[in-house]
């Protein structure tokens, strides 16, 4: 199947002093019908990425195809095809919800009929009929989300992209969020996500390309990338000091794959875990073990495994 | 998704913006008439009744012509201009540095060029209207007589639309240049001198006894606005040439439009 937005050998330089590149060669397929997420620390190269697929960016060298159009060549016959959410509230904040939807349908040459019934449609969908007059400013960040998400589906486009979507919200409004996000996906909708959280990366992509420093590093369905880690089992160990002895006791226990340091004491990746946490107890005790935390690979171990970092430093 | 003609998408697209600002204009009549209205108002009273009563009129030097016909010009000028800076700098400065409101016409399926020149346009629409509210204002309420003859109904209508077209490109070019935080900066710095030095309260062959000043206030697009105003409603009072306020107005148009346009596109494609 053909990919619905292809990129290919994207690089962006912006000019300096310093000369700062926020893309050195970024490749990507997203098929038509999957969430994508595109998973990677703040300054990786994440909006960028979506601005340039969105026309807002212009490219260095490489180049971006929506549904086979060159992004660059007809920018408004992309801008038909896609729906962007970017990170900040962008509603209009001199036109009421309803007029928000309605104008944009207007833009994208909706008769004035349609433009209403469908305005309507999805504040109904939104559950937010009865908010219809309220300016942007009075809403919530969660709900002015949700609006900048209606707003953005609302000339019915194949792709959508959602760059961190959820940054900023409380706990609820992000699993609101998600579950809006699954129900669009469900119409048919090929959805680019972006975001720091792994936890969202997990939980709604069908494929991930995790991205550092302007470069996707891997991609893969996240089961695929956990497995990658080579271990079903991650212990953090809190310590009060690290001692060259204890990793090497540690690597010699049975099941014990991997023995990294990490702030605070030390990171074990192992297969299962039989038997496991209580020889890793014993052994630890005499260097001052303070805690234990058992946790399966996430796409953060992924990403600490690749760059040696942590997703949030 | 069927995509119509390349112009007739177009078309579409810029049809609602304009349906959008206007649905804006709309709610906001009320200030739109206030910030309009109060410069004017307060102008015309204070120097056509207030000072005329106390003794202490303006002398004009002209045979029979009184202060309050020499100002209606230059009083309908400043109106058009100040339009086209708070219809179309302020929000547009808003729009595109702090809010970033502008995102959605961005994305709208049409060049962005193409929006910025709808901000122009609107602004100069929002310009007329501004002198069709101001005009009346400043010949009732003088004290003293004010004598207004049009010569030339095409002169005037010219004048009008390439003026109004100065004010749009001239707040196109101040919003897309001026941050959010420099906004009081602008009005001291660009507000203030074209309205002062923008030959509103006093003809421009009148500078001639400073002739330093009457070349100097050549940089300043207002002063073509209110001579070519003065040419149109006052034309026997002196006003430039009307080749060089109707070539200065072109002029300053495509000028002021041009910055404005490819500064609109700096800020809003990276």
């Amino acid at each position: 199947m053909p990919g619905a937005l292809v990129v290919e050998r994207l690089a962006k330089r912006y000019p300096g002093p310093p000369e700062i590149t926020a893309l050195a060669g970024v490749d990507l397929e997203v098929r038509p019908g999957e969430i994508f997420g595109l998973l990677g620390p703040n300054g990786a190269g994440k909006t960028t990425t979506v601005g340039v697929c969105t026309t807002r960016v212009r490219a260095t060298s490489g180049r971006v195809l929506v549904e086979g159009l060159d992004v660059r060549a007809e920018p408004a016959a992309v801008k038909r095809r896609i729906g962007v959410v970017t990170q900040q509230n962008t509603l209009d904040r001199a036109c009421t919800l309803r007029e928000n939807l309605y104008f944009h349908c207007r833009f994208f040459g909706f008769s004035a009929t349609e433009a209403r019934a469908r305005a309507d449609e999805l504040l109904q969908r939104l559950r937010l009929t009865d908010r219809a007059g309220a300016l942007p400013l009075t809403l919530s960040g969660g709900l002015a989300q949700r609006v900048q998400i209606a707003r953005a589906v609302a000339h019915r486009p194949h792709i959508l992209f959602l760059d961190e979507p959820t940054a900023g919200l409380d706990p609820q409004s992000r699993l609101a969020l998600w579950e809006l996000v699954a129900e669009l996906r469900r119409d048919g909708l090929t959805v680019l996500l972006t975001t720091h959280y792994m936890e969202e990366a997990d939980r709604l992509s069908d494929r991930v390309a995790i991205i550092d420093h302007g470069r996707v590093l891997v991609t893969g369905t996240p089961a695929e990338l956990k497995r990658t880690v080579g271990a079903g089992t991650v212990v953090q160990v809190r310590l009060t000091r690290t001692d060259p002895a204890l990793l090497a006791a540690l690597r010699g226990l049975p099941g014990v794959g991997e023995v990294e340091e990490a702030p605070g004491g030390l990171r074990v990746l192992a297969q299962g875990r039989e038997g496991l946490i209580s020889s890793l107890v014993e052994t630890a005790i005499p260097y001052g073990l303070q805690d234990v935390a058992i946790t399966e690979p996430t796409l953060e171990t992924v990403f600490i495994k690749l760059t040696g970092r942590d997703l949030r430093e | 998704m069927s995509d119509p003609g390349r112009f007739r998408g177009y078309a579409a697209a810029l049809w609602g913006m304009v349906l959008r600002d206007l649905t804006v204009l709309r709610r906001n009549l009320a200030p739109f008439v206030t910030r309009t209205v109060m410069n004017p108002l307060l102008f015309v009273f204070i120097f056509t009744y207030v000072l005329p009563r106390i003794g202490q009129g303006v002398q004009t030097g002209g045979a029979g012509v009184t202060y309050a016909t020499i100002i209606v010009p230059g009083l309908v000028a400043v109106g058009m201009v100040f339009q086209g800076i708070s219809a179309v700098a302020l929000p547009l400065s808003l729009e595109l540095g702090a809010t970033r409101e502008i995102e959605d016409r961005v994305l709208a399926p049409l060049p962005v060029e193409l929006v910025a020149i709808e901000k122009l346009v609107f602004g100069a629409v929002q310009g007329i209207l501004a002198g069709a509210v101001v005009f009346p204002l400043v010949y009732i309420v003088p004290a003293t007589e004010v004598s207004i003859r049009v010569a030339n109904w095409p002169l005037l209508v010219s004048v009008i639309l390439l003026a109004s077209l100065t004010s749009g490109a001239l707040g196109l070019a101040l919003g897309t240049i001026v941050r959010p935080q420099q906004i009081g900066l602008m009005f001291a710095l660009v507000v203030v001198p074209i309205t002062f030095l923008g030959c509103v309260y006093y003809p421009w062959a009148m500078l001639h006894s400073i002739r330093w000043l009457q070349v100097l206030v050549l940089v300043n697009p207002l002063v073509y606005m209110s001579e070519g105003l003065r040419a149109a409603l006052t034309p026997d009072l002196p006003h430039m040439p009307t080749l060089a306020f109707l070539g200065a107005l072109t002029g300053a148009t495509l000028l002021l439009g041009g910055i404005g346009v490819r500064a609109f596109v700096r800020r809003t494609i990276s």
